[in-house]
């Protein structure tokens, strides 16, 4: 079984659809690493609470009585990426826009501190059980069949394989043409030269919390579809492992960021498919130690230049 | 946004308009609605058909309002019209006191009524918006004092934390004995009993785990996010030579040691080339790492279930237990005493003060060596300091190693004072918390990171009722405490040695 190509196709399936879903998280770590050189530590409670905005969507929309899918489905992303904006909006201003001036270390401890307090406010809120709900999506297109063994793409998988494409290729338009995103870049490289050149710096940074916050709740809307189950605790695995893909990818870039996700949920996919399940977050951490021995800035990281 | 912007770099000073205040407070109110709808207006239950949600709105409006009213005063205050805010914050916080402890105001009726009043189920939410209120009017109170000093640059702010480091440093001359004398006579002082002892115990843990810390992260500037792993090392190595081969608590505790030591070495090598966030991320996985495996080795670690039955520090050979197995003398018998269960947390008590004072004690001596000096040049300036002739690698390796040393023998101590470990005790929180210890101290300062694991650890303790606010309440404090000193409590980041300084 695990020798034939069709196994080694399905997880070939699993890793990139998991991949996805690290991609979007890592997208927000990269940025703001970029443009304030911290880690968003709390990053990943953001996409747990994306998570969670989007699981009340769906219970609401379900309540009301609107069972069109896609119609359902919009509405609930939309609703999701409204209110975790809110949340990144918040973290940014409260948390670490004071600090933009202290030392490094001041702002990542306050990260972590948020990202303790965000975990067990969805915790005394939400309740500590697991949420579970019924699959939304289901079904799929059979690829290959041999024998009894099926390889299948489901829906569910093209969904987010497609929807994290789309998203993307929105964003890289974004950064690349609109005037947010030359602000952007602008104030990667040189926050104070861009304030003197009119870039409102403050206003940059916020909106670079905002969107980081919006791909990383739809990031939780379709690990709540895929997984079918959350709580308030998968924040913290996920945004390790997203930010461990960002490193991977080089931190700062976002095609980088996009790269290493893909690369980190293959890497997964393929060590719990052909060795063993329980280790699998050791070989995703063990890639990101070798790929940073023999390149320590990442895949497609700019090397830093030291200056003395 | 633009009011804050506005009123920093004013220099003539005029009022804002009213319309200007009210759109901020209406901004405020809005985000606050966009927060709470999702997770606090609605809970998600358990129901027969599977999920269903339950609706909170109350809690959301009032969450509104207050944001509302409190922007608006914040504002206010920004705006230096204290003389307004003052006594409306101030009312405010009086009217929900009172409302509060209306019971033990008035009698159990109207206090039924008026807590009735209050939004939000739990009364917390309220206290925590009267205390904000009343920080608030002092604030205001102090503005209206000193009309001078409007806005504190934040140069201004950190010279002043350094000035107050300098006192720190020498008031805590005298302070340190004070504090040692205190910690040595604890156990013995009225009103000190078993809970007491317990919480004593553990706060010291933390104190040697801050200063074992503080040798990789402010000392060396390594900034390590998975010192965990060095401290289950050591207990897991306890807790293993223990039940398999008896081996006594001084036996291993060296062992303990060398091998947290070793683990340091084997992480040392590959992430010595990488620095700042590259190193907190690799730490971080390795940290993780040591507790998957610990996890999952099932016939070595005992997997999730963990290890139990270790065995108990003996006082030099003399077991604390009522009788001995064969006869042998016990602590109480040797010594002629009566029997007492106290007598063993005394004495682990003891082991852990005296093992984190052998750890400052190490530290501040270690400053002054060679090796000590050269950690310090490190951190400052890595480039420097090769050209120097340091060699960066063994002076990393060697603080990696130290550091991981007194983290293992920390590890010994807690397997022998729990008797049993598990992989649960060793995660990421743990890390993070003795990060914060050692960053919410100020970096390098021994007593800053006493002050701070007393905070952080001692006094959660005393909620243990508040049981699931509790790690609420330590993120928060975690955020506030680094935003109220950012350079840390007792911060001072001097060199131990410049030139042209006395020594």
């Amino acid at each position: 079984m695990q020798g034939t190509f069709e196994y080694f196709l399905n997880q070939l399936i699993n890793g990139v659809t998991l991949g996805s879903i690290y991609g979007l998280i890592a997208v927000g770590y990269t940025m703001v690493y970029g443009i304030i050189g911290m880690i968003n530590f709390a990053h990943g409670e953001i996409f747990m609470i994306g998570a969670f905005n989007a699981l009340i969507a769906f219970l609401v929309l379900g309540l009301i009585g609107l069972t069109w899918i896609p119609l359902a489905l919009l509405i609930v992303l939309i609703v999701s990426m409204l209110l975790t904006a809110a949340y990144g909006w918040s973290l940014e201003r409260l948390a670490y826009k004071p600090l933009r001036r202290s030392p490094r270390l001041a702002a990542l401890i306050t990260a972590i501190g948020m990202s303790i307090f965000l975990q067990n406010y969805v915790q005394l809120l939400q309740g500590a059980r697991n949420k579970p709900i019924q699959p939304v999506v289901s079904g799929g297109i059979e690829l290959i069949r041999s024998g009894d063994y099926i390889v299948s793409l489901s829906y569910m998988q093209m969904i987010i394989i497609g929807l994290t494409i789309i998203l993307m290729t929105i964003f890289s338009l974004m950064i690349a043409r609109t005037s947010f995103g030359r602000a952007q870049r602008a104030c990667e490289q040189d926050r104070d030269m861009a304030a003197l050149m009119g870039v409102n710096v403050d206003q940059t940074i916020s909106l670079t919390f905002v969107t980081g916050a919006m791909l990383a709740s739809v990031a939780g809307l379709m690990f709540l579809l895929y997984y079918g189950v959350i709580d308030f605790y998968i924040g913290f695995l996920a945004g390790i492992k997203a930010f461990t893909a960002a490193v991977l990818g080089g931190i700062g870039s976002l095609p980088g960021a996009m790269l290493g996700g893909l690369l980190i949920g293959l890497i997964e996919a393929f060590w719990s498919g052909y060795f063993s399940l329980e280790y699998k977050d050791v070989a995703a951490f063990s890639i990101l130690v070798l790929v940073l021995i023999f390149r320590p800035t990442g895949l497609l990281g700019r090397p830093d230049i030291e200056k003395v | 946004m633009t009011a804050i912007s506005a009123s920093e770099d004013r220099l003539e000073f005029s009022h804002l308009r009213l319309g200007e205040i009210v759109k901020q407070g209406v901004l405020a109110a809005l985000i606050v609605v966009a927060l709470t709808i999702g997770l606090v207006g609605f809970r998600t239950v358990d129901a027969a058909g599977g999920l269903t949600v339950t609706t909170r709105f109350g809690d959301v409006i009032a969450a509104a309002v207050i944001a509302f009213i409190g922007r608006i005063l914040v504002v206010l205050l920004e705006d230096r019209r204290a003389r307004l805010v003052a006594p409306v914050a101030g009312a405010l916080a009086v009217l929900i006191f009172i409302m509060l402890l209306g019971s033990v105001l008035f009698g159990d009726n109207v206090g039924r009524v008026l807590h009735a009043l209050l939004p939000f189920n739990d009364p917390i939410v309220m206290w925590i918006v009267g205390i904000a209120a009343a920080v608030l009017s002092i604030r205001a109170i102090l503005q209206l004092r000193s009309t001078a000093t409007e806005h504190e640059t934040a140069e201004a702010r950190e010279a002043r934390a350094t000035r107050f480091a300098a006192t720190v440093k020498k008031v805590s001359i005298f302070v340190a004995p004070i504090l040692l004398v205190l910690a040595i006579v604890f156990p013995f002082l009225p009103g000190v009993d078993r809970r007491l002892l317990d919480i004593g115990i553990l706060v010291t843990t933390y104190v040697m785990l801050g200063w074992g810390l503080n040798i990789v992260v402010g000392l060396a500037g390594l900034l390590d996010l998975g010192y965990v792993a060095f401290y289950a090392v050591g207990a897991y190595s306890y807790a293993l030579l223990g039940t398999y081969y008896g081996a006594s608590f001084w036996i291993c505790l060296p062992f303990a040691g060398i091998m947290a030591a070793f683990a340091g070495i084997l992480l040392g090598f590959p992430v010595l080339r990488l620095r700042g966030d590259y190193l907190a991320i690799v730490t971080l996985g390795f940290g993780e790492m040591i507790r998957i495996v610990l996890i999952n080795w099932y016939d070595f670690t005992g997997g999730p279930n963990g290890i139990s039955g270790i065995p108990r520090p003996s006082f030099f050979g003399l077991p604390f237990e009522r009788t001995a197995a064969d006869g042998a003398a016990t602590f109480h018998s040797f010594f002629g005493l009566t029997y007492s269960p106290y007598d063993r947390i005394v004495f682990l008590y003891y082991l852990i003060l005296v093992l984190a004072l052998v750890t400052n004690f190490f530290t501040l001596r270690i400053r002054k060596l060679p090796i000590g000096r050269a950690w310090e040049a490190l951190r400052e300036d890595e480039i420097a300091c090769k050209s120097l002739g340091i060699s960066p690698r063994n002076t990393k390796l060697t603080a990696f190693a130290i550091g991981a040393m007194f983290a293992g023998f920390a590890g010994a101590f807690f397997a022998t004072r729990q008797g049993f470990v598990s992989p649960e005790s060793f995660t990421f929180i743990e890390s993070a918390v003795i990060l914060a210890i050692v960053v919410l101290g100020g970096f390098g300062s021994q007593l800053g990171i006493v002050l701070a694991a007393v905070l952080l650890i001692g006094l959660p303790e005393f909620f243990r009722e508040l049981q699931e606010y509790r790690m609420l309440a330590f993120g928060g404090a975690m955020v506030l405490i680094m935003l109220w000193r950012p350079a840390g409590l007792l911060a001072h980041r001097s060199p131990t040695l410049l030139l042209g300084a006395k020594s």
